[in-house]
């Protein structure tokens, strides 16, 4: 044990060491406006404040590993399986105290406008992440544009609503499918191609949209975009301070003062619902045949098919599932913007969505979720230093590939156990 | 009897070079067919021809089953594999290596799990079912563990296993779809003799068990000798022998092919 504290501070040492480069530059300095010019303010203390937590988080991890083994042992049992069962199991703790952590995110006393809208954005590029994940985690299919299904579900939602009058909850569906189609569109001709071959057509296919969307003034309204998307309601409760004709607002029926934070903290709930049942979905497809074909195909294509799987519906059934959770995505995106234009779905945002996945270990859905957060904070800090931004994303996953080829958390957890069948 | 496959002037050209030419052959079920040949004969290529990755230039491959005739040629790889069962292994193992020994025997039962779940409907749902035919899934999968020796690596990854036993799960995998038709591409390549004798073993209760068909590939003599109900010979694409091991190791051209011009 004490072996095992030892490696699990220098693990420690060494993960703040390398916060510590990163923050310096991207925390650690601030342009202010002096009036006359630029000058620059140091914050030393935020960088501090950083290394120590990453320290901590990353002790945290290494020694909840052991603790981990010993909770697996506490069963008293020396069966191998029912061991293997209970350290599968033992994930689920950190998981259940985050849902219920940001179940209570807004009625925290530090929670803020700010947070909270924060906290959205997170969550969304969590679910882009979920849904990615199947394509290119399981799948193995390599996808750079995947921000193309995002547009696609979020100019779908906002179509429908400024032509057949349609809310959110009502188009949410239609999005999903829209995007799934032109999930298997995309899929179609790119069966045969892997690898990078499947990456350049899919960066393609991804600057199409957005160059149709920018072009295509009449319908999407061109680079002005779309403009008043209806916001969603609280079942038909609209959050609005004055009631429109024959409708009860939300803070009407409750009885409590408007505010403009309800629609926000409900906007916060409504995706953090739309990213659980992604994840509950996406966990619960990995475990049925064709989860595990996806990962075969992923594994070893021609094996598949000496199996008899058919690797083209196989493909398609990746891209289409991946293709609708971004649609779900986007017409998320668009209810919460109100307005949207191609400029919200550039090339960026599907790296972005892709170093997401990567940085988080494939496959890994707590990966997802401390990559999101790394992610999306990460640039958010460094605002001031916007123009170093990629050079220091650059390096961070240049560093990642190096030291953690597989990503954050790259355990894989088997699909079915011969343990858990036996019980069963 | 009518045989299980049925290769009818069996041809395969590559631009200017022919593989295989004009070769013709039988396989009965119950029986273990080797094809032999000096390395570059065509043994593989024919194993292509039959389980879908290359379409013949010429010929006919009938498999008969249940009454029915497959015309393999025809169908595709996958095809082939889910309807006219024919499972293969390959000279180069491809296992699943991320996944587990217990995923890949469920993987190849792919298609049988894929109908009970309603093609992943009534899985999402968690259907009764879904939930038995998983647990049959299971049930076939710990049957073929405990013939290969590995019930107490099911739950590791695939490839963490030793080649012996990497090679042991490919065909492990391959009967876990049921096939009538078994193609081994140098099942024995780089087993030590101990293996050799274990996989001999497994290969002689798969035919006298299951009653299905086997084709093999192997260089190893001892091992082909051995337990071949017949031997078909190929050489530079052509086939020179045909016949029951005994016959076989006494033609002349064979053992000129093996052994050089002089012999």
């Amino acid at each position: 044990m004490p072996a095992r504290l030892a490696a699990s501070v220098r693990d420690a040492a060494l993960a703040a060491a390398v916060a510590f480069v990163l923050a310096v530059p991207l925390v650690g300095f601030e342009t202010v406006d002096l009036g006359r010019g630029v000058g620059v303010r140091t914050r030393f203390s935020w960088v501090a404040i950083g290394v120590a937590a990453v320290f901590v988080a990353r002790l945290a991890l290494g020694l909840m590993g052991a603790a981990r083994a010993h909770w697996a042992r506490l069963g008293r049992s020396n069966d191998p399986a029912r061991l293997a069962r209970r350290a599968a199991a033992f994930w689920r703790i950190p998981a259940a105290l985050l849902v219920a952590f940001a179940i209570a995110l807004p009625f925290l006393p530090f929670s803020s406008r700010y947070l909270v809208d924060f906290a959205t954005t997170v969550l969304i590029y969590i679910m882009l992440g979920w849904g990615l994940n199947v394509v290119v985690g399981l799948a193995g299919l390599l996808d750079l544009g995947y921000v193309a299904f995002y547009a696609v579900g979020a100019y779908s939602f906002a179509l429908t609503a400024q032509w057949f009058g349609l809310g959110f909850w009502e188009a949410l569906p239609v999005s999903g499918l829209l995007a799934a189609s032109f999930g298997i569109i995309l899929g179609f001709p790119v069966l045969r191609l892997r690898g990078d071959y499947l990456a350049i057509v899919t960066l393609g296919f991804g600057e199409m949209i957005r160059i149709i969307l920018l072009n295509w003034s009449q319908v999407t309204g061109g680079p002005n975009g779309i403009p008043n998307i209806p916001r969603p309601t609280f079942l038909g409760m609209p959050f609005l301070p004055r009631a429109p004709e024959g409708l009860e607002t939300f803070h009407q029926f409750f009885g409590i003062p408007f505010s403009p934070e309800q629609r926000m903290i409900f906007l916060y709930f409504v995706i953090l619902a739309l990213a659980l049942v992604t994840n509950a979905f996406t966990l619960r497809l990995r475990r049925l045949p064709i989860g595990r074909a996806w990962e075969a195909l992923r594994e070893d294509e021609i094996a598949c098919r000496a199996l008899g799987i058919n690797p083209t519906a196989t493909k398609l059934s990746a891209f289409a599932i991946g293709a609708m959770l971004g649609g779900f995505a986007g017409a998320f995106f668009a209810t919460r913007q109100g307005f949207i234009s191609p400029e919200s779905f550039t090339f960026q945002e599907s790296a972005t969505i892709l170093a997401i996945v990567v940085l988080g270990g494939m496959g890994s859905q707590m990966g997802v979720v401390l990559a999101a957060l790394v992610l999306v904070t990460l640039p958010e800090l460094g605002r001031a230093f916007a123009e170093f931004r990629m050079l220091i994303f650059g390096a961070a996953m240049v560093g990642i590939m190096v030291w953690r080829p597989r990503g954050l958390l790259a355990q894989r957890a088997p699909s079915i156990r011969l343990g858990r069948a036996q019980a069963g | 009897m009518t045989p299980l496959l049925a290769v009818e002037h069996l041809s395969m050209r590559f631009g200017g070079l022919l593989a295989v030419d004009d070769v013709s052959f039988a396989a009965a079920p119950g029986e273990i067919t080797a094809i032999i040949g000096p390395n570059g004969a065509g043994k593989t290529t024919v194993f292509n021809c039959l389980t879908g990755f290359y379409r013949p230039t010429v010929g006919r491959l009938a498999l008969a089953q249940d009454g029915r005739t497959h015309l393999l040629e025809r169908m595709d790889g996958y095809r082939i594999a889910r309807e006219a069962r024919v499972a293969r292994t390959f000279q180069n193992i491809r296992l699943f290596a991320g996944m587990t020994v217990l995923e890949n025997l469920i993987v190849a039962q792919h298609n049988m799990l894929m109908r009970a779940s309603l093609w992943s409907v009534g899985g999402l749902l968690g259907l009764p079912l879904y939930r038995r035919a998983e647990a049959r899934a299971v049930e076939t999968a710990r049957v073929w563990l405990g013939r290969i020796g590995l019930q107490d690596r099911a739950d590791d990854a695939a490839g963490t296993l030793p080649y012996g036993a990497q090679r042991r799960l490919e065909i492990a995998r391959a009967m876990c779809t049921g096939p009538h038709l078994l193609c081994l591409d140098e099942p024995a390549a780089g087993l030590n003799p101990a293996e050799t004798a274990e996989l001999t073993r497994l290969l002689l209760a798969i035919r006298d068990e299951q009653g299905i068909g086997i084709l093999l590939i192997e260089h190893d003599m001892r091992l082909v000798m051995g337990i071949s109900d017949r031997i078909v010979v190929l050489n530079y694409g052509r086939k020179i022998a045909d016949g029951p091991p005994a016959e076989v190791r006494r033609d002349p051209e064979v053992i000129r092919a093996y052994l050089g011009e002089e012999a």
